[in-house]
């Protein structure tokens, strides 16, 4: 058989090859060679078979019929051949393959070898792929290595231990007598690989971490001669001495100093001492800097120290290096939770680093720039963020739109403010919001009524420019089939309004339903968004056709929603006012915060006190649906979100029925108002500067009188919707005991609706010495008389008393 | 802990591949493809650091990598090692290729694939680093392979 050739002719070979199939057929005919070559058991060549058989290996070809060569290889004498051997092993074998434990004993031997470099290349093997049992088996070796005088075994002998320590934790002790006399090496290899197996040490091991805090001055010192040793060749990098061995160093002083204080002591001067002396200029200071400053953030530093460290981030943040702020925004990441403020001085930095062309540069300054954001600066800040949205890759639009809104949510300073950059969020970036952010928007811009229509009406003038985006005009069919009315009436305060007729609204609608460009959830939005305009405009006939015509329509979700709309028209034409009528504030399912009353009352009695604190209204996401659900849940004026009264609203529900039902049983706790809303909760209270102060001459009027209660109604009229009057009752006590636990409840006719806030107190001084106030809103959609049955408990002198009186006397002027 | 070492040429081929951990032979490759395909986008002026591709392993992992003509080191690490240290020792670990073989080039690496790997032996051991110092290094080297040669005999071996 000729002898086999060359690895240098294979790759030559190989290299002319002008296909992939061309290679494939050389690389297998090479193979075969290969293989009957190993069958002959050839020794000589074996070394130059296996060669050429990692070279096909790295190039993805099956090599695995080599194994077992290598480790013949292993246990030739011959230093060629162990050498290639051991490289074989290393790559081609592995614990998964049994094949591994029959280099043990070669190993063993090999660690004993006369040669060092022999066992050099031993321990770099057990090192790199050595299994547990090998690991084991060989543990002891290692460790007598480890106590050799001879450098070059002694560092790689520390690296294999680190090796085995992986492989198999419960050795470490045996370790532990061969590091106490590591760190007074004077060769650097040593030292450098010593650290690191005390780092492993000291990080598997917190009995470990304690032994080894003694080393903390010594540590010290090998840290303060490097740095004043000035120039030495062997070890210099770009003129700075052995910066590896630095970088090791600091980190391993780290992880000594983290939570323990004298340490931390210790190396208080010499983090000094690096972090001012350190040459910036090249990536090596720069390297050594910033492990400095990892270290100071970690470890319990004085103040100054801390300072001086977020300083320098701050100043690789101007650095022209991209790796160098890259490496910044990832360490002021870390240390924003503890040093906020600090961070934030650096804060226009960050925000000009979202400018930057190096996409992971943006994501790092994307996500320390969320993190920055507070009460103080959310507005400058958000406009970088919008600014950034607009501009950024998709890939980050999704995370970007997700923390932008949180953002907002947390610290909005004002409602318009919130919506016009949620909106904003929406029309950039629209289809990359994650789904809940619909509900959430609707429920927002529900709970804002001042703004609704500023926020209907810039919803539609959006809307008209682009109807591509599936979320924004799922938003904004809603709220033009909400708040229609106002769109048209052109009622905006905030801006100019726009003229829009009934014809342009229903045009925009049924547009939106036939694109193609809507999915078939934003076309069931739209569908009920022109059926909720049905009361509110008066182009009904329109209306109807449109229904009718998706009665017949292929999507079944919206084939069912017209034949029930169209339902609707025809045989239940009467329930369809109270059916779509406006959404009542809707609250967010889960309470975040502590339910406190505080928020409703001057008092902070808890929900328990108060019955009077009826069960708020949970309205699931605003699903169309939710219409049919009204049926069952309450019609409310949408005003205030105090905690409104609610009327269990069966739809013939008689007036007794109403009143026996409202002695409601376990009151859920007022819920949680978004923290944007303080104004008007106060408002609840007192005056209501969204209601028409001024008496609009409607005279006031006596509703009880019975046992030294008195009950005063005063009237006033909404002006933000004129259906709805504002009744104030006062209650006072004439008597000389106080009455407490005063509750006042309400019921109305079922063609009204009824809203009561809560009362100022449930205790009624004695004598006429403070009136108890509480406000009514009574909706009147229909003009009727208004006529009211009221329902009195309180106790009095110890005993409790209750009453139920009918008030019929209401001025005409309340109602019309 | 670095967990491979890849360098590969500018269209995607390689010329040295290094696992320390445990990898299936397709899932190597497909490493590589991967990796040379997220490295191979990057611009010139852009920042040697790139979140981990998905096969490599998660979120604590990143390459760091350096095109030197056609090119690329690329050593992927978690956590514990310090970006710009490795960044230190890939310019090392190319000096010292550079001493070893008198002005490298890619030709170098592809004819003398096994003597990179006993280099790369003497700089980074187990995925741990384990001598910086070039001229130490070199030596070591140089010894090594006057080992091999004084059992040359009438064939040459390789």
């Amino acid at each position: 058989m000729p002898a086999p050739i060359r690895l240098r002719e294979l790759i030559r070979t190989i290299r002319t090859a002008r296909t992939q199939a061309e290679e494939r057929e050389m690389i297998q005919k090479e193979s075969a060679a290969i293989r009957s070559s190993f069958r002959e058991e050839d020794n000589t060549y074996r070394c130059r078979n296996v060669a050429k058989l990692l070279y096909m290996h790295m190039l993805g070809y099956p090599a695995h019929f080599g194994q077992l060569e290598c480790l013949k290889l292993i246990a030739s004498q011959k230093f060629t051949d162990k050498r290639i051997g051991y490289l074989g092993a290393m790559l081609l074998l592995d614990e998964r393959q049994d094949v591994h434990l029959l280099m043990t004993n070669c190993i063993k031997n090999d660690l004993n070898h006369s040669t060092q470099y022999v066992q050099g290349l031993a321990l770099c093997t057990l090192g790199c792929m050595g299994s547990s049992e090998m690991c084991r088996d060989l543990a002891g070796e290692v460790e007598k290595l480890l106590k050799t005088s001879n450098s070059y075994l002694r560092k790689k002998a520390a690296l294999c231990a680190v090796h085995v320590i992986r492989k198999v934790p419960e050795l470490m002790e045996m370790f532990l007598p061969a590091t106490k006399n590591l760190l007074s090496e004077k060769n650097h290899g040593v030292l450098h690989t010593s650290v690191v197996l005390l780092t492993e040490m000291c990080e598997r091991s917190p009995d470990m971490l304690s032994h080894f805090r003694k080393l903390v001055p010594q540590l010290v010192r090998i840290l303060k001669n490097l740095i004043m040793s000035g120039y030495s060749p062997e070890h210099d990098v770009s003129g700075i001495s052995d910066p590896f061995l630095q970088v090791r160093i600091l980190r391993l002083l780290r992880i000594l100093g983290k939570g323990d204080d004298d340490s931390s002591e210790a190396m208080n001067d010499i983090l000094a001492q690096v972090a001012t002396n350190t040459e910036t200029s090249k990536n090596v200071g720069n390297a050594i800097l910033y492990e400095t400053v990892l270290t100071i953030m970690d470890i319990k530093s004085e103040s100054g120290l801390r300072v001086l460290a977020i300083n320098i981030l701050g100043r690789f943040l101007l650095n022209n290096d991209k790796n160098i702020r890259y490496v910044a925004l990832t360490s002021l990441l870390k240390t924003v939770q503890t040093d906020h403020n600090a961070v934030q001085r650096h804060r226009s930095t960050i925000v000009d680093c979202l400018k930057d062309l190096d996409v992971s540069i943006k994501r790092r300054a994307m996500e320390l720039s969320f993190a920055l954001v507070n009460g103080n600066n959310i507005r400058g800040m958000m406009k970088e963020l919008l600014y950034f949205l607009d501009s950024c890759d998709p890939e980050f639009k999704a995370d970007c739109a997700s923390g932008i809104f949180l953002a907002a949510e947390k610290y909005a300073p004002s409602k318009r403010w919130h919506i016009d950059t949620i909106m904003r969020v929406l029309t950039t970036a629209g289809s990359y919001v994650r789904d809940d952010c619909v509900p959430n928007l609707i429920q927002l811009i529900t709970n804002s009524v001042e703004m609704h229509a500023y926020t209907v009406q810039r919803l539609y003038k959006a809307l008209l420019d682009d109807i591509s985006q599936q979320p924004f005009v799922q938003v904004s069919s809603w709220c033009i089939g909400e708040y229609g009315d106002l769109l048209v009436s052109g009622q905006c305060e905030e801006e100019d309004p726009i003229q829009v007729t009934e014809d342009e609204v229903l045009d925009v609608l049924e547009g939106l339903l036939a694109s193609n460009l809507s999915s078939p959830v934003t076309r069931g939005y739209a569908l009920t968004a022109v059926m909720k305009l049905s009361t509110r405009l008066s182009s009904v006939n329109r209306i109807k056709k449109v229904v009718s015509i998706y009665g017949s329509s292929i999507d079944v979700e919206l084939q069912q929603r017209a034949v029930e709309y169209n339902a609707l028209f025809k045989k239940y034409d009467h329930m369809r006012c109270a059916l779509l009528e406006r959404m009542p504030i809707m609250e967010k399912a889960a309470a975040n915060g502590p339910t406190e009353t505080v928020q409703t009352n001057g008092e902070a009695e808890p929900a328990g006190l108060e019955p009077k604190h009826p069960p708020t209204i949970i309205q699931p996401a605003n699903q169309a649906n939710d219409l049919l659900d009204l049926l069952g849940g309450n019609d409310v004026v949408p005003v205030i979100s105090t905690a409104p009264a609610m009327k269990p609203a069966s739809a013939g529900g008689e007036l007794l029925d109403l009143l026996g039902g409202l002695s409601l049983s376990a009151p859920t706790p007022a819920p949680p108002i978004p923290m944007s809303q303080p104004p008007f909760l106060l408002d609840g209270l007192s005056s209501q500067p969204l209601f028409n102060d001024i008496a609009t001459g409607i005279p006031p009027m006596t509703a009880y009188n019975k046992n030294g209660l008195k009950i005063d109604f005063t009237f006033e009229r909404s002006n933000t919707n004129p259906n709805i009057a504002i009744i104030t009752i006062h209650a006072a006590n004439s008597t000389e005991a106080e009455m407490t636990n005063f509750v006042f409840q309400a019921a109305v006719p079922k063609t009204f609706q009824l809203q009561l806030l809560s009362p100022s107190s449930s205790i009624i001084p004695a004598l006429n010495q403070g009136p108890v106030t509480q406000v009514i809103k009574v909706l009147n959609p229909q003009k009727q008389q208004l006529r009211m049955r009221i329902k009195l408990t309180y106790n009095h002198k110890g005993s409790p008393v209750q009453d139920l009186a009918e008030v019929n006397n209401f001025p005409p002027q309340s109602w019309q | 802990m670095i967990k491979a070492i890849l360098i590969f040429n500018n269209h995607g081929k390689p010329r040295l591949i290094r696992f320390y951990q445990y990898f299936a032979e397709d899932m190597q490759q497909q490493i590589i493809r991967e990796t040379f395909h997220l490295v191979s986008k990057r611009d010139d002026n852009v920042c040697n650091f790139l979140e981990g591709g998905s096969l490599i392993g998660g979120s604590d992992y990143k390459l760091i990598y350096r095109h030197y003509a056609t090119l690329y080191f690329v050593f992927c690490v978690d956590s514990s090692e310090s970006e710009l240290g490795i960044l230190d020792l890939i310019q090392v670990f190319v000096e010292t290729l550079d001493k070893c073989f008198e002005n490298v080039c890619e030709l170098d690496l592809i004819f003398h694939m096994d003597k990179v790997h006993y280099i790369l032996q003497e700089v980074v051991m187990g995925g741990m680093v384990l001598e910086t110092n070039m001229n130490e290094i070199v030596a070591q080297v140089e010894l090594q392979n006057r080992m091999e040669k004084s059992e040359f005999v009438f064939i040459s071996r390789m």
